[in-house]
């Protein structure tokens, strides 16, 4: 005896907002009458705090703070104990998504060290005999859209042997010159980062520039705090040895789900940085880092 | 046995011919005729039809014309046209589900137009041109996109995250593949594997597979070792962006198609939730492609996908990637891969031009890349010359610059000729704007474009080529009149100096085409000329014969008049280079197709047919024992077309000797002969009816001299059948033309001949009783020897009993009636000898009729031997009558004697009209006879009886019995 359980939302892309309800259906398919001791669904949305290897030991002191934290939770009892006729059943349901006191609701992420997550979850309690059956599905919350005008402060960069950090390799460095701008690092999360680089010129030939995009994420409080900075994408722009002179696009899509509005709290910091990485042919690697803020609109 | 005494009956051939001819009903003008009817109105309605209808549709709309009884009878519109009427509408509109993607291209196609020379015809081009010999290898790194993915080692990462990259492991275990040393051909079954393995995985769902597959695949095109391959290579990969990008669009357009089919013309507003997110899913998941070119690649396939989710995406797309181009280092791969956006571009948005024009901008602007440092370290590494490397653009660039050129304006034309001046002539884009732009364009500016060519540099892209694409647009369109023969002058000058014998020909053939079409022989004759030159030192026309060939067929197709033809000095020895039979053959082929189809009246030139003669003769030599039947019969008729075309119009006896010649040289082919003996018997029969039927000396000799000519020419032939009827023909035209003792010798040749004629032939391959052939031949045969006269020496009836007793020694089939069948029919012939007054005659040859003036000798002569010949019908009559089975076979042979002696028979003889009844009576004894013919035939006799000097029938009418059906 077969039966399947699902969730299937209204929406086809799951996001939904602040306020609003998340709506859907409970489909069971089963080919028997099917004998049950109740449904329940769940909604819970939860950030996960964790620590990387390496400040494991130090910040053991404040264990509390990587506690998970709650952001919202609601149970409902779709249905009693009983029976559920043969063939397909749907059961609607319907979540008001609203906060209880001042708690806000993130947006989801999904992080290394940070996740936001927000779950629904359906549970079919059976008789002892037969398993207990529980279907889970996640779905997505956008942050209420920013108020404020978002100033997109472009910046310009040039980067030279002498515009780098690293002064000990400086003389061993061939010449070049990169020129290039950001139209915004104040960004909108659903656009894309654009820009433009162009090589002036070069002394050895240019292996490849990427776009490297990272997430800084904290966790801790003010006693201490753990800060690790990881690479979300990589997206080549130039391959080989470009036209010197010929204005090269910078553009990179953010990606769902692994990027959210730039987010501060008292547990834990989720920021973006780009990278604009450049590879010479002698395996010179030249990094111009531009941190980004990202909100919504 | 000598039971039966045979007596003709008396004919008069006029009066029984008066009695036939039926009453004179002379019909009035304006009377109703039902065949005239029909075809009135017919004209009428077909006339009206074709002015009324504008449609394609050409048998509509005759209703309006009542008279017509076809096209009422029809009610107005026939059945097919309604169908078709019926079935554009149903082709444009609704879309059945099923074969909805092909229907889709076929529009897209459309959209471009017909004259936009489509990509699937480059690519063959590109594939065959774009070859190398190198080893090639493959690497395939399946499992590298692990590091793009986005939270690596992450144990936060979602379950379904998790589980898909599981999946991906799964599949290809994070397999590196590199296929090293592979073939060209190897590579391209490897690509094309790629491409059934795509759509596999695209099939069991596995997309992210399907994807993988398709990034990998457009890495491979930022591989530029074995550069030679690289044009080839990106047509294969693209196959399968191409085959990629189907499948994507294919699979969301379903998705929206739930309900109801999706319009072809859709908007976004018609796409579904589910559809847009998927769409959406593609989109997102190839911006994360790590790499650049796959990246740009992938996103071109699906560019047309960009329709479910806004408006402008489409319009906002193209810019961004023919920008990201700029990124891409090599400026080879850059360049295809732009000729790939222009494709795509103009494939889903053919009004999007700016586009285009910036990619040829940006082109312009990375062209200086090719004498970067890296490119040309490349170059030598790979040892590739820089001609070479310059030509591997082409195919990009002329693809480029025609999506630009398509129907586009004028000045935007001479825009581009100026920005392409501005780069110091480069040659490469120059031979593509003259491949890519209008032909009448590039055609009216050709003097502009020589002095550009002039001005290129040597050392890059040939020249050669630049004229061989110069050549072809003034092939096609027609530069200024009084230019023409400069620019002749001026590109012949460079193709003269080619040293390559290749090289030389493929440019020199192209201009070939612009010499014929504007100049006369004297031109095309020095091109000729300089071609024997440039071909002749080290055999080198063996390596172009397809270049030699297309010469041919486009002098031919310019050049319909041979004598001018001919007249060119360097035609025939051009001709010579060909020394490959099989080529040669070919080529003479084409020339006779070109005679026969354009030389409309019959011709003496000695120059046209000696140099048909031996092009003929060419063919005809190439004929051995291994040619094939088809093979054999083609030449044939191409020669006899020929041999049609010669006339000496007065002068007989040239054409005579041109048939002797013509015998000599065409020996092998027997059609070709058959064709001589015709036209020489036909060459006789004009000169006597030039002599209006007399023959003076002259003529006489001339006519016995053509006699001989068959005669000696007839043997040669295997076919016995084509040997007995030529026989008996030229027998026949000898007897026409008084030639008696040569009419003999045909004729006795004919009657020799025939116990050869073996018992089964092939007709069309399949084995056949030769028996009907030969009762009809010899029926034929005894109609002729009515008026052939007794020769003097021999005995009389010389030739009949000649005949009679070849048919009585021939082997005829053990159960037929073949032999009594001709025993039957020479009843006839020898009724009507035995008339006063023939029949027939030939003008000025006496016929027996005079020769004996019906002596009573020849007469019981006759009649003797008639006897003897019903007396073996009747002995057969009674081996028939043995047996049950043979009855019926019996009846038919007595009915068919009782006819003949109805016929011929004089049944006032007892005797005779005693075996009249008898046969009828046989005929009817087994009830084998059709009662339907045998009521006639009474019903005949009764009407005869009642005829004057006939009452004796009637006698003999009584006695004859209908067969009662029991």
């Amino acid at each position: 005896m077969s039966v399947t359980l699902d969730i299937r939302l209204k929406r086809a892309n799951k996001v939904y907002h602040e306020g609003e309800v998340v709506a859907g259906v409970i489909l069971l398919v089963c080919k028997e009458a099917l004998q049950h001791h109740g449904i329940s669904l769940s909604m819970e949305g939860l950030v996960n705090l964790q620590l990387s290897s390496k400040s494991v030991g130090v910040f053991e002191a404040f264990y509390n703070s990587v506690k998970p934290i709650q952001l919202i939770s609601s149970n409902i009892e779709v249905a009693k104990a009983g029976k559920i006729p043969g063939g397909r059943t749907e059961i609607p349901f319907e979540f008001p998504l609203t906060t209880k006191g001042n708690k806000v609701l993130y947006e989801t992420y999904h992080g290394v060290f940070v996740n936001i997550q927000y779950m629904l979850r359906c549970d079919m309690k059976r008789s002892l005999l037969a398993k207990d059956l529980s279907r889970s599905c996640e779905f997505i919350v956008h942050s209420q859209p920013q108020k404020a005008k978002v100033v997109r402060t472009p910046v310009s960069f040039t980067i030279t042997p002498d515009t780098l950090q690293n002064s000990k390799e400086r003389s061993t460095l061939p010449k070049f010159l990169v020129r290039g701008n950001l139209d915004a690092t104040n960004c909108v999360i659903s656009q894309p980062l654009t820009g433009e680089v162009v090589v002036e010129n070069s002394d050895v030939p240019i292996k490849s520039i990427e776009l490297q995009l990272v997430r800084v994420e904290t966790c801790g409080c003010a006693e201490g705090y753990a800060r690790d900075a990881t690479e979300i994408q990589n997206i080549q722009i130039a391959e080989g040895d470009v036209c010197h002179g010929l204005p090269i696009p910078i553009y990179m899509v953010f990606p769902r789900l692994f990027i959210c509005p730039t987010l501060e709290t008292t547990n834990f910091k989720v920021e973006f940085e780009v990278n604009v990485v450049m590879m010479l042919h002698d395996d010179h690697l030249i990094t111009e880092n531009f941190p980004l803020k990202l909100c919504r609109v | 046995m000598a039971a039966v005494q045979w007596r003709s009956s008396g004919r008069s051939y006029d009066a029984e011919l008066q009695r036939c001819r039926p009453e004179f009903a002379p019909v009035e003008f304006g009377d109703y005729h039902p065949l005239k009817a029909i075809t009135v109105t017919d004209s009428k309605t077909r006339r009206g039809a074709r002015k009324g209808s504008t449609s394609s549709s050409c048998s509509s709309s005759s209703s309006s014309v009542p008279p017509d009884p076809l096209s009422s009878l029809m009610d107005g519109t026939d059945p097919l046209s309604m169908f078709a009427a019926a079935e554009t509408p149903a082709i444009t509109h609704s879309v059945s589900a099923g074969d909805l993607g092909r229907k889709k291209r076929e529009k897209e196609e459309e959209a471009v137009g017909a004259d936009f020379e489509p990509w699937s015809l480059r690519r063959g081009e590109i594939l065959a041109r774009f070859t190398t010999t190198e080893k090639l290898s493959i690497n395939l790194f399946m499992g590298s996109d692990r590091g793009k993915d986005p939270s690596p080692g992450s144990s936060a990462v979602s379950e379904k995250v998790r589980t898909r990259l599981e999946e991906l492991d799964d599949l290809e275990e994070g397999s590196q593949r590199e296929l090293l040393n592979l073939s060209q051909q190897d590579y391209a079954n490897r690509i094309e594997e790629l491409n059934q393995s795509l759509k596999e995985a695209w099939s069991s769902d596995q997309k992210v597979k399907a994807l993988k597959i398709v990034i990998q695949c457009s890495k491979l095109l930022s591989d530029t070792s074995v550069i030679q391959f690289y044009p080839s290579k990106f047509v294969l990969i693209t196959d399968i962006l191409d085959t990629f990008g189907r499948l994507v669009f294919d699979r969301i357009w379903t998705m929206c198609s739930d309900p109801r089919t999706l319009p072809e013309s859709f908007t976004v507003d018609d796409v579904n939730d589910t559809a847009k997110e998927t769409c959406l899913n593609w989109f997102f998941k190839i911006a994360s492609i790590r790499e650049l070119l796959p990246r740009l690649y992938v996103e071109a396939a699906i560019l047309k996908c960009n329709r479910f989710l806004n408006k402008s995406g489409i319009q906002e797309t193209l810019p961004r990637l023919t920008a990201m181009i700029r990124g891409i280092g090599d400026p080879l791969v850059a360049a295809y891969a732009r000729a790939y956006l222009c494709r795509v571009g103009i494939e889903v948005a053919p009004q999007l031009k700016d586009s285009l024009n910036r990619n040829f901008f940006d082109l312009l602007g990375s062209l200086r890349q090719i004498s970067s440092e890296s490119v040309q370290n490349q170059l030598v590494l790979q040892r590739v010359e820089v001609p070479e490397y310059l030509t591997l653009y082409s195919p990009a660039i002329n693809w480029i610059l025609q999506c630009i050129a398509y129907r586009a304006p004028e000045p935007l034309l001479m825009e581009m000729m100026e920005r392409c001046k501005k780069l110091g002539n480069n040659a490469l884009l120059l031979n593509s704007v003259m491949r890519a732009f209008r032909a009448e364009f590039v055609a009216a500016r050709a003097t502009d474009f020589i002095g550009m060519i002039k001005d290129c540099d040597e050392a890059g892209f040939p020249k050669h080529l630049l004229f061989g694409s110069l050549g072809r647009s003034v092939a096609c369109a027609d530069p200024p009149e009084p230019e023409r023969l400069t620019i002749l002058n001026e590109a012949w000058k460079v193709v003269t100096k080619v040293r390559s014998p290749q090289d030389y020909i493929n440019c020199a053939e192209i201009w070939v085409e612009f010499t014929c079409r504007h100049f006369t022989k004297r031109e095309v004759n020095t091109v000729l000329a300089d071609i024997i030159k440039h071909m002749t030192p080290d055999r080198a026309f063996e390596d172009a014969y397809p270049q030699l060939q297309s010469v041919i067929r486009k002098v031919l197709t310019y050049f319909h008049d041979f004598s001018v033809l001919f007249s060119m000095e360097r035609f025939l020895p051009f001709l010579d280079m060909f020394q490959k039979d099989s080529v040669r053959v070919e080529v003479c082929r084409s020339i006779m197709e070109v005679f026969i189809k354009h030389q409309v009246e019959p011709t003496r030139d000695p120059v046209i047919l000696n140099a048909m003669l031996h092009i003929c003769k060419t063919m005809h030599d190439s004929v051995n024992a291994l040619t094939l039947e088809d093979e054999k019969r083609s030449l044939s008729l191409l020669i006899i077309g020929f041999i049609r075309m010669v006339s000496f119009g007065r002068d007989f006896e040239q054409q005579l000797s041109f048939c002797v010649e013509a015998r000599a040289s065409f020996c092998n082919l027997e059609a070709v002969l058959v064709q001589l003996i015709h036209t020489v018997n036909t060459l006789a029969m004009e000169t006597s009816s030039v002599m209006r039927g007399s023959h003076s000396r002259k003529t006489a000799a001339f006519v016995r001299a053509c006699a001989a000519y068959s005669f000696i020419t007839v043997p040669s032939l295997s076919s016995i059948f084509s040997r007995l009827s030529l026989y008996l023909l030229s027998g026949q035209v000898a007897l026409a033309n008084q030639c008696l003792s040569q009419a003999d010798a045909f004729l006795k040749a004919a009657v020799s001949l025939l116990p050869e004629v073996p018992r089964s032939i092939s007709v069309e391959g399949k084995l056949r009783s030769s028996e009907s052939f030969l009762l009809d031949f010899i029926n034929n045969f005894l109609s002729t020897l009515l008026v052939v006269p007794d020769h003097p020496e021999h005995g009389v009836l010389y030739l009949v009993r000649g005949l009679l007793n070849m048919v009585q020694d021939y082997t005829w089939e053990e159960s037929g009636d073949a032999k009594v069948r001709v025993y039957i029919s020479a009843l006839p012939l020898l009724a009507a000898m035995s008339q006063e007054t023939y029949l027939y005659s030939i003008p000025k040859v006496d016929s027996n009729e005079t020769l004996y003036g019906g002596d009573p000798k020849f007469l019981s002569e006759i009649n003797k031997l008639c006897e003897t010949l019903i007396g073996q019908v009747l002995d057969h009559l009674k081996t028939l009558g043995r047996d049950e089975q043979s009855a019926r076979r019996q009846a038919a042979m007595a009915f068919s004697l009782f006819g003949v002696l109805l016929a011929h028979g004089d049944l006032r003889n007892n005797k005779l009209s005693q075996l009249f009844v008898n046969l009828w009576n046989l005929s009817h004894k087994h009830g084998h006879c059709e009662t339907r013919v045998s009521v006639r035939t009474l019903e005949f006799l009764k009407h005869q009886s009642q005829q004057a000097d006939m009452s004796h029938l009637s006698e003999a009418v009584q006695r004859l019995a209908l067969q009662t059906r029991t």
